[in-house]
């Protein structure tokens, strides 16, 4: 079936087939390969895209689901000479090791920050506590959203190195 | 698989027609329960499904003068936002922030949830001490069914051919009537209910307050325990707590599985009466 979406910004025509997820679509037939399927039930975050500006598991989205809808991907979010806030502390504050959660988890805390602009650690855990992350233990992408955060609130960041201590 | 998306319940009804069709809400049971059918190599199913979060009439959270009325394809997360759910309908509200994570409650839906009818589904409770009512519809008309009798089973409800449950109806609780949830799991969030409780106070038709005790995971569907509510009624003290704490764990059917034992769910479910004490400030 014919459907017709906006994904990061452009308006794409795509013929998509009924057993196919916003999952398959997104990353192996669009190239767009930030968005990772890590689990495909639901409960690990990786696949995690905004849907009209909130936070959806794409591999529980038919790519049928998507027809009419505003898609942002990781790829997105930010452009390399003009990156999102949250993609800047990522990689300021040491919070991406291998890097497989970092899509999903960025989009999650980018839905967070949208609705709380400048969240406590404790609001942190809870607006990514659909996201599991294998390699860090969590304390430095806790820190690089908090720093994200309080980067919305004012124009300079605080130091990194201040940042990460647990 | 076909994929329906159909905008209005016109374009619905038709499409329930086919006994091969699954209605689908946000698809956090539906296709988490198909992929496993496509590992197992069962490829057929479903035939089709129709996803119904575009219809605008199944959405909505509405209170009148008597109850507030949830549209059954309403997200969790909307739901969590909602401030009269919080206000009116905290022993919900609070399985609803605890349920899954915040990506699944982006998805997940009052109705799929009711639906699904999984013996630890976490909005069940609450709507059993809220009385909660479904209503259901057709083409043709529709019928309301008190929560109790709709669930029946593990993955069982009264849901019939060609019908839709259209919304939840609970009635207004009491002004000065306390309630309570709490959920027993492995991990704080994206963990299934191992045991959990809700309980809501009401005033009966002589204006006598008494309480419902709702037990979530302990049973093949949400148990009730007449003894132990008779025994708050007439007295709610940390004592009447310590025997109806008893009295939960006599009632209640526990199974063991990978997440628990019965022994441990039995003992719990005793536990989580006692929270009541400190919970409602009961001397």
């Amino acid at each position: 079936m014919i459907i017709r979406c906006r994904i990061n910004g452009q308006d794409t025509q795509l013929d998509v087939h009924g057993d196919e997820r916003a999952v398959d679509l997104l990353p192996e037939r669009l190239g767009l390969t930030g968005t990772k399927e890590g689990c495909g039930t639901g409960e690990c975050g990786a696949c995690a895209v905004l849907i009209n500006g909130r936070a959806r598991l794409s591999c529980l989205m038919m790519a049928a689901q998507l027809d009419g809808q505003d898609i942002t991907t990781i790829e997105g979010l930010g452009q390399p000479d003009h990156p999102h806030v949250l993609q800047t502390a990522f990689a300021e504050y040491g919070a991406v090791q291998c890097g497989f959660c970092t899509p999903g988890m960025i989009i999650a805390a980018a839905d967070l920050l949208d609705r709380n602009p400048h969240p406590d650690r404790a609001a942190i855990r809870e607006g990514l506590s659909g996201n599991i992350c294998r390699c860090t233990g969590y304390t430095r992408i806790l820190s690089a959203v908090e720093m994200a955060g309080a980067t919305n609130a004012t124009d300079t960041p605080p130091s990194a190195e201040q940042a990460v201590r647990p | 698989m076909i994929v329906h998306v159909p905008t209005s319940l016109a374009e619905l009804w038709p499409l329930l027609d086919d006994p091969q069709t699954r209605v689908m809400a946000g698809g956090t049971d539906v296709l988490v329960q198909r992929r496993a059918a496509l590992l197992r190599g069962d490829m057929a199913t479903p035939r089709a499904i129709c996803c119904v979060e575009r219809i605008a009439d199944l959405r909505g959270i509405t209170r009148t003068a008597h109850e507030v009325r949830i549209g059954a394809a309403s997200t969790l997360t909307a739901l969590q936002e909602s401030a009269d759910i919080a206000a009116l309908l905290p022993c919900l509200h609070h399985a609803i922030r605890v349920l899954g994570s915040p990506l699944i409650r982006n998805h997940a839906t009052l109705g799929g949830n009711i639906c699904t009818a999984s013996p630890a589904a976490d909005t069940i409770p609450p709507l059993v001490a809220l009385s909660a009512r479904m209503e259901l519809r057709t083409r043709h008309g529709q019928r309301s069914v008190p929560i109790s009798e709709f669930v029946r089973g593990p993955g069982q409800t009264d849901l019939r051919q060609g019908e839709l449950l259209h919304a939840v109806c609970i009635p207004l609780p009491d002004t000065d009537c306390r309630q309570y949830f709490e959920k027993i799991g492995r991990r704080q969030a994206l963990a299934i209910s191992v045991a959990s409780l809700a309980a809501c106070q009401y005033r009966d038709a002589h204006g006598q307050r008494r309480i419902r005790l709702a037990l979530g995971s302990v049973g093949p569907t949400v148990m009730r325990c007449p003894e132990a509510e008779a025994l708050l009624d007439a007295a709610l003290t940390q004592d009447n707590l310590i025997q109806g704490a008893q009295l939960v764990r006599h009632a209640v059917r526990p199974i063991t599985d990978i997440r628990a034992t019965a022994e441990y769910r039995r003992h719990v479910a005793g536990n989580l009466l006692l929270r009541l004490a400190s919970a409602w400030a009961l001397s």
